[in-house]
């Protein structure tokens, strides 16, 4: 059986009283894109940080390429996090910096390029997601949020990781920007063979990102299949949160 | 007897709590100061902090100095005419703009607009996961954001202060020329005769501590502010206010310790 490029195990997170993650279990096989919906506070952000080493969790395991993070050394841990780029929800790009400067910043800060082949390498990165080698010199402020979301994007692919984290990519934007995004998003984790795991509410982003979808509900992962199955798993709780129906099985904690 | 013991206990939980934020700052400021020292280095965000610092609070810092050494040396001619002493009034202004005031108003006006500036920024970059995207950068925030700042205002306010000092002695000279009526010349003698390198020495002293103070607390409560917009606004104020009460507190501590006798 193929060693799955990321191997979650028994992973728990709480904040004070409040239990986000409790006991995750979950398996990418390479190449895979794997889509993790759930409703807001279900923990999908946090199990994201955690992989990212954002967060630190207070047991489980999580691997990657076989590699046990919590007993890897320092610079293992760090190459083996290296290796994932991540497009937040908000984009995140540096107000400070212009757009080819975030894009290259990654790869300027840690001296694998120069500023003059920072900029060429951004140029590049910025043709890959549709956008002018001009757009290079705005600062993020000058740009429109999909504009934004690609940039954010190139950076996140700048150094062509292995694997790809993707944030609530559509978020906040129009139906048809969501879906270039998300065509966008479908490329670049073909051309780089990369596998991804996309956090979203978008049903019809899940659908063209993912190959595998997985749900979150109280901190565990209740239902994973393949993402053609989304809309129709048999499950009544994720049938309920993929069709938004007001009533099922998930009761939202509204005060009345 | 219930009443006297919940009193201590609070008083023993706060006291805690203050000694937790204490430790919590130092290791910060440690934890800033060593990334300082190992490479990576990033000289530009280096260089950009130290112009944010040095070169544009120069026009603030130039005008409080200026204002405050003259109204020092109206003041004091004022005060010290009723003990027929106002041959003192070179010396006067010259130990005060350059022990005290120098140091502690270039101090204070940097801290309420670097340190400002400073806690907002980094706010900003907390709550929009712009510091976590450095992370995943493979960039560590507190060598790329926080150390140049640290060593920036360690460097800096000296430069301010040592600009504070002469403007201040000589707007107390302008006023003491043009309007008291003292002669230029004796008036300067005056001046250098009572000043000592140590004044001068223990008044960049100062400057860089108060720097440090100013840079720490604008990258602490902005690098860990917390809550959207209101945690931004609550971290601006606080290193606005830290700073200004440590470098008061630390101006008294450091006079006490250098220029007692």
């Amino acid at each position: 059986m193929t060693t799955p490029k990321i191997r979650i195990r028994g992973l728990k997170k709480s904040f004070g009283d409040k239990v986000v993650l409790d006991g995750i279990d979950l398996d990418i096989a390479p190449g895979t894109s794997m889509v993790v919906i759930g409703g807001s506070g279900s923990g999908k952000s946090v199990l994201l940080k955690c992989i990212l080493g954002l967060i630190e969790p207070d047991a489980g395991s999580i691997e990657i390429d076989g590699l046990d993070l919590a007993r890897a050394d320092r610079a293992e841990r760090e190459a083996a996090r290296g290796e994932i780029g991540m497009l937040f929800q908000n984009g995140a790009l540096f107000d400070s910096l212009n757009v080819w400067e975030n894009v290259a910043f990654g790869l300027m800060a840690q001296g694998r390029m120069g500023r003059a082949q920072g900029r060429a390498h951004a140029a590049s990165m910025l043709a890959q997601v549709g956008l002018a080698e001009s757009v290079g010199d705005l600062s993020p402020a000058e740009l429109s949020g999909g504009m934004q979301k690609r940039v954010a994007l190139a950076r996140a692919i700048a150094s062509q990781p292995q694997i790809l984290f993707f944030d609530e990519p559509t978020t906040g934007l129009d139906p048809i920007m969501g879906a270039v995004i998300d065509g966008l998003i479908v490329d670049c984790v073909k051309r780089l063979g990369s596998t991804a795991i996309a956090i979203t509410h978008d049903m019809a982003s899940a659908k063209r990102i993912g190959d595998q979808a997985a749900m979150l509900f109280d901190g565990r992962v209740i239902w994973q299949d393949s993402a053609d199955r989304l809309l129709e798993s048999g499950n009544p709780m994720v049938d309920q949160f993929t069709h938004g129906r007001r009533d099922g099985p998930i009761h939202m904690a509204l005060r009345k | 007897m219930n009443v006297a013991l919940d009193g201590v206990a609070a008083l023993g939980r706060a006291l805690i709590a203050a000694c937790l934020v204490c430790g919590r700052v130092a290791l910060f400021g440690l934890s800033g100061l060593s990334h300082a020292v190992r490479p990576p280095f990033y000289g530009r965000m280096f260089l950009r902090a130290f112009a944010e610092i040095g070169f544009f609070s120069l026009p603030v810092v130039a005008l409080t100095a200026i204002f405050t050494g003259m109204v020092l040396a109206l003041q004091s001619s004022t005060g010290l005419a009723r003990f027929s002493a106002d041959s003192a009034v070179a010396s006067l202004v010259v130990l005060s703009v350059t022990r005290e005031l120098g140091p502690v108003l270039a101090g204070l006006m940097v801290a309420g607009r670097v340190g400002a500036a400073m806690a907002a920024e980094l706010g900003t970059m907390r709550v929009t996961d712009q510091i976590d995207a450095l992370r995943t950068l493979s960039t560590d925030p507190m060598k790329y954001l926080i150390a140049p700042r640290l060593l920036a205002g360690l460097l800096a306010l000296p430069l301010l202060v040592l600009v504070a000092d002469i403007l201040g002695v000589m707007g107390g000279f302008l006023v003491a020329t043009a309007k008291l009526g003292f002669s230029s010349h004796s008036y300067l003698t005056n001046s250098v005769n009572f000043l000592h390198w140590n004044d001068v020495l223990l008044s960049l002293v100062k400057g860089a501590v108060f720097g440090l103070l100013v840079s720490l607390m604008g990258c602490y409560h902005g690098f860990n502010s917390r809550g959207g917009a209101q945690g931004v606004g609550a971290a601006t104020t606080s290193a606005v206010v830290s700073a200004s009460i440590l470098i008061l507190a630390f101006d008294y501590a450091l006079t006490e310790l250098f220029f007692a006798r």
